[in-house]
């Protein structure tokens, strides 16, 4: 039913990207396949060779360490939801897993699928952004890290090269005096496709803004940042009238769509409804 | 490219060998070992009714490879019981009339069979969660929680880890 291809299964991370290497740009990483399996069948993906990462050993696991959370690039939705570090050090990242998928699907899909798949509506992105996530990159010539708010280049363009596999994902322990959250607008609770995804993560000092970070996702051509709206709340003491200053920035700098699940008009006005209540939330559960 | 090649499945505490090209997905292949109590709903990770559990987690079969499933403990619905000694989830569905057509009921059973491994006395809320990727175009969802909910219950009293 689908294209043929090979199936390669390495056993170990220097295997697989030595194989990454020699095929360059004919392999396809495997990790869930929730997003693999379903361009295979409509044939959006047309393989020579697809890499199976589930033998590899180590890339599967949360990690608490030298002020910083890192989490395998194998790691799945539901071992972000059954982790009390991750409730911890990303409770916006627990909000997205909440509604993310059905079980079955959350029980395979992973963190760097979710990243590497490029859709502006993939919901770990914008919590991950919110809390200055890097990603690790690694290959035959080594490992770099590239920072999750300069990966995506553009639709489904990312910094990632053909032979480099998603190894781990870090961010750094977020300090006690900040609050983070996520919502997702969607049609329904359950199993639903994102119309809006705020995610935002706010610090406060002696009254004033010390951290803020507004991440968005399904309203721009890749997940984003509202930079011009962070820096309206950095530094200031937040009034509702900031904070309405800064939702409407938000609104202004995003770029959405109309598509099947609502219009671009209302994307962007949600947008300033979402990040307003968001940061009045933040602001409220730090006072 | 690719050409059919010998797979050994373990499924139900048994190996099988499924002869198939890399392409086929465990749903296909567990169906074509003659595995017909996984039911072949969407084929997209929608409706969960092909869910079985691989290393006691229930996944979409239809969206695993065959090949990637080697080595991995499967199992299906007549995994967890036989008509002579039925699970406790295959008992109440069928006493407290949780299926009609009956086609979601596999995929049913073995979502609710993951979330009790991990969380034998799961709330409203964390019933629905679970079974949110199990779409039943009958029964209106009442009945399948009261099954649950008996079966869970159950479940903790007999203290049986199956
Ligand atoms: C029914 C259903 C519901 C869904 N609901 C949601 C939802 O609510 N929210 C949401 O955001 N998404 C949703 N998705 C999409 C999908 O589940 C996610 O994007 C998921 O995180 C993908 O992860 P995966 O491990 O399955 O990736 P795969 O399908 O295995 O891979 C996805 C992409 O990432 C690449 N890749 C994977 N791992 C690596 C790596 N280590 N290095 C480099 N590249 C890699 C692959 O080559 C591929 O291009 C849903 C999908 C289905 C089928
Ligand atoms: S057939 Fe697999 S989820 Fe529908
Ligand atoms: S009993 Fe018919 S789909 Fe659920």
């Amino acid at each position: 039913m689908y294209g043929e291809f090979d199936l390669t299964l390495p056993q170990t991370l220097q295997e697989a990207v030595k194989a990454l290497n020699a095929a360059g740009k004919d392999a396809v990483p495997l990790a869930g396949g929730t997003n693999v399996l379903i361009d295979l069948r409509s044939q959006r993906l047309v393989p020579k060779q697809i890499m199976d990462l589930g033998r590899v050993p180590g890339l599967r696991g949360i990690v608490v360490e030298g002020g910083r959370v890192t989490l395998g690039a194998r790691t799945t939705v539901s071992d972000l939801l059954a982790s009390p570090d991750i409730a911890r050090c990303g409770p916006a990242l627990v909000q997205a897993a909440t509604v993310f998928a059905g079980q079955m699907v959350r029980n395979t899909a992973t963190v760097a699928g979710n990243i590497a798949c490029g859709s502006p509506a993939a919901d770990l992105v914008p919590p991950l952004l919110s809390l200055d996530a890097e990603v690790t990159l690694t290959s035959t010539r080594g490992s770099r890290t590239v920072a999750l708010c300069d990966y995506y280049t553009g639709y489904k363009a990312d910094a990632r090269a053909p032979d480099e596999l998603i190894t781990a994902i870090s961010w750094p322990v977020p300090e006690a005096n900040t609050f983070g959250t996520f919502y997702k607008l969607a049609r329904r609770k359950g199993d639903a496709i994102t119309v809006n995804g705020v995610a935002v993560s706010i610090g406060i000092s002696d009254g004033r803004c010390v951290r803020a970070r507004i991440a968005l996702g399904s309203v721009a051509p890749i997940p984003m940042r509202a930079c011009n709206a962070e820096s309206l709340l950095e530094g200031q003491v937040l009034t509702p009238e900031r904070i309405a200053a800064a939702a409407k920035a938000a609104a202004e700098e995003c770029s959405p769509i109309d598509d099947v699940r609502a219009t671009g008009a209302y994307r962007r006005r949600m947008v300033e409804v979402l990040v307003a209540r968001l940061v009045e939330n933040a602001v409220q559960a730090m006072t | 490219m690719s050409s059919d090649k010998a797979v050994t499945l373990r499924i139900n505490g048994h190996d099988e060998t499924a002869t198939v090209p890399s392409h086929r997905t465990l749903l296909e292949a567990l169906r074509g070992l003659g595995h017909v109590d996984v039911k072949c709903g969407c084929e997209k990770g929608d409706c969960g009714a092909c869910a079985v559990l691989i290393d006691g987690e229930a996944v979409d079969s239809c969206l695993t490879l065959a090949h990637s499933a080697a080595g991995r403990e499967i199992t299906t619905l007549q995994g967890l019981g036989t008509p002579e000694n039925l699970h406790p989830l295959q008992l109440s569905f069928s006493e407290l009339g949780a299926a009609q057509c009956g086609y979601c009921t596999p995929g049913m059973i073995i979502a609710s069979e993951s979330l009790l491994r991990k969380n034998p006395s799961p709330s409203e809320d964390e019933l629905r969660h679970a079974l949110s990727g199990n779409p039943c175009r009958c029964t209106g969802y009442v009945k399948i929680f009261e099954a649950v909910n008996a079966a869970a219950e159950v479940m903790r009293n007999s203290g049986d880890p199956k």
